[in-house]
């Protein structure tokens, strides 16, 4: 008869109790990247991992992002009789919302979830307590050069998601539909102003942070076998893709 | 000396160790025998503090291991050395970089030396040219030798072995045998060695665990538990299938 508020009850205190373990998982994080950051190896090899390795697909992305802006900006512009005004609405778009947002999203599928797998993998065989075995932290090798790498490598690879997606508007806005190329480049310079650039990469330095965390957090918690780790990977791209954008939406707010 | 007293543990429903209590020696190598399933590895993690204890008590040369910080259970964890029962070889390493690690991590050893006391233990498990290798591309056997390396290489004074020899053929196995005993009398550290090698681990050992339904059911010298009359331990070591023990 107790059996429904049981069940309950141990919903409830399971989820808090996740939240307390997200929450000191990020806690501990931040404290070892302060104390002892891990070697510069690790962190190279994780920024190559995590960023230079994401670069084709940040590059086409943000191609085709540009210049579908170009396509419906010059569309919605024209009605107005403004196509001069589209440098600016391309470059503002991209460099305060989808610059961040969309290479965020994909590193998320790209090298978050390969993170949550490889940590995973490295929880189920072993590895982890093997590394605990010999007093060393596990997080100093596997937490936070990725950490790290990510702070690193988002906003690098958000400003150049900004930079082709700006060219993929002037491709199809001045080449493709003929918008005055000194306009374009133009206004674009007269109204982006540096605290637009500057709210950009605020966010694509803390949505680093969030595959950072997320990714190495459903890892090193991942449940046991193959399975364990193959819903950790998938619970760990959902969660940290869901963050980034109720995340954004704050920022945005305070930001603005 | 290593002392588990009342030490219970459970996983969910099932329990696995029920009020233990162990003394283990110093300087000695103490084996652990007893069916699969029954514990041994989970009692060598709880020794290492990597599981923690439901309730009871677990002490390495006189100090708690509950309720410590992290710097204090390290301090602690600086004077064993663990073989896994699956080796646990970190695989984004190759064989050398493995056995290297605690190395590089724990002394200030210049690369030379590092790179002399690795071959030289890879050699001592009989490996050699394997050192390029990466764990994935060794054999079940090999990966374990590895491990075995690696847990020796910064000479702990406590070692414990999760079945160093399960998997390996007859002549290595005689061979990891001989190194267990050679470096134990060499070094004297203390040894725990889970393992189903009857009757050989009875040469290697000083003292004999049998662990049964989550307690240890006879503690004494080999000659001691050869010579028992307790049916399940009597049943286990000649390996029958008549008497208390069922198998499935
Ligand atoms: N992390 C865990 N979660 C849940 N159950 C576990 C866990 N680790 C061990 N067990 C259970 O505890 C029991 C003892 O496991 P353990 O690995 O210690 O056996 P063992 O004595 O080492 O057996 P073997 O000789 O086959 O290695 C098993 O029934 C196992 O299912
Ligand atoms: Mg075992």
């Amino acid at each position: 008869m107790f059996t429904p508020v049981q069940a309950i009850g141990r919903l409830t205190i399971g989820y808090v109790r996740n939240l307390g373990r997200m929450g000191w998982f990020i806690l501990y994080s931040l404290y070892m990247i302060v104390r002892s950051p891990g070697s510069p190896v690790y962190i190279l090899k994780q920024m190559r991992f995590i960023g230079t390795k994401s670069l084709f697909v940040i590059v086409l992305t943000a191609a085709f992002t540009g210049m579908v802006l170009g396509l419906q900006g010059y569309y919605t512009l024209a009605k107005f009789g403004s196509e001069g005004m589209l440098g600016t609405a391309v470059a503002l778009s991209l460099i305060r919302e989808l610059g961040p947002v969309l290479s965020a999203l994909m590193v998320t599928g790209r090298a978050g979830s390969a993170i949550t797998a490889e940590i995973g993998i490295m929880r189920i065989s072993e590895q982890i307590d093997a590394l605990e075995t010999m007093a060393l932290d596990p997080f100093k090798y596997l937490v936070t050069p990725k950490f790290v790498a990510a702070m690193i490598s988002m906003p690098l690879l958000c400003a150049i998601f900004d930079v082709v997606g700006i060219y993929g508007g002037w491709l199809v806005g001045v080449k493709l539909l003929g918008v005055n190329p000194g306009a374009y480049f133009y206004e674009m310079e007269k109204s982006v102003m540096w605290r637009d650039v500057y709210s950009g990469m605020v966010k694509s330095f803390s949505f680093g942070v969030i595959i950072a965390w997320i990714g190495c957090y459903k890892g090193y918690f991942s449940g046991p076998g193959a399975e364990g780790v193959s819903r950790a990977t998938t619970e760990s791209v959902v969660l940290t893709s869901v963050i980034i954008l109720v995340w954004d939406y704050f920022l945005t707010s305070i930001l603005l | 000396m290593i002392r588990l007293t009342g030490v219970h543990k459970s996983f969910g429903a099932q329990k696995v160790l029920n009020g233990l209590n162990l003394e283990i020696p110093e300087g000695k190598v103490t084996a652990i025998i007893g069916p699969s399933g029954e514990g041994k590895s989970v009692l060598l993690k709880l020794l290492i503090g990597l599981l923690q204890p439901d309730s009871g008590l677990i002490e390495v040369d006189g100090e708690c291991m509950q309720g410590l910080r992290r710097s204090q259970l390290n301090h602690i964890r600086e004077k064993f050395g663990m073989l896994f029962q699956n080796a646990a070889l970190f695989d984004s390493m190759s064989v050398f970089e493995n056995v290297a690690f605690p190395l590089q991590e724990k002394t200030k050893l210049t690369r030379d030396e590092i790179r002399r006391r690795v071959l030289s233990a890879l050699e001592h498990v009989g490996l050699k040219n394997v050192e390029d290798k990466f764990p994935d591309e060794l054999s079940g056997g090999m990966k374990k030798r590895v491990g075995l390396a690696r847990a020796v290489v910064l000479d702990p004074k406590i070692i414990l072995f999760d079945e160093p020899t399960t998997g390996l053929d007859p002549v290595i196995k005689r061979a990891i045998h001989h190194l267990i005993r050679e470096t134990h009398a060499k070094f004297g550290f203390t040894a725990v060695v889970v393992s189903h090698e009857i009757p050989e681990i009875f040469d290697i050992a000083q003292n004999v665990a049998m662990l049964y339904q989550g307690e240890i059911l006879q503690h004494g010298t080999p000659d001691e538990i050869q010579a028992s009359t307790h049916p399940v331990v009597k049943q286990f070591i000649s390996g029958s299938l008549d008497g208390p023990i069922h198998v499935g």
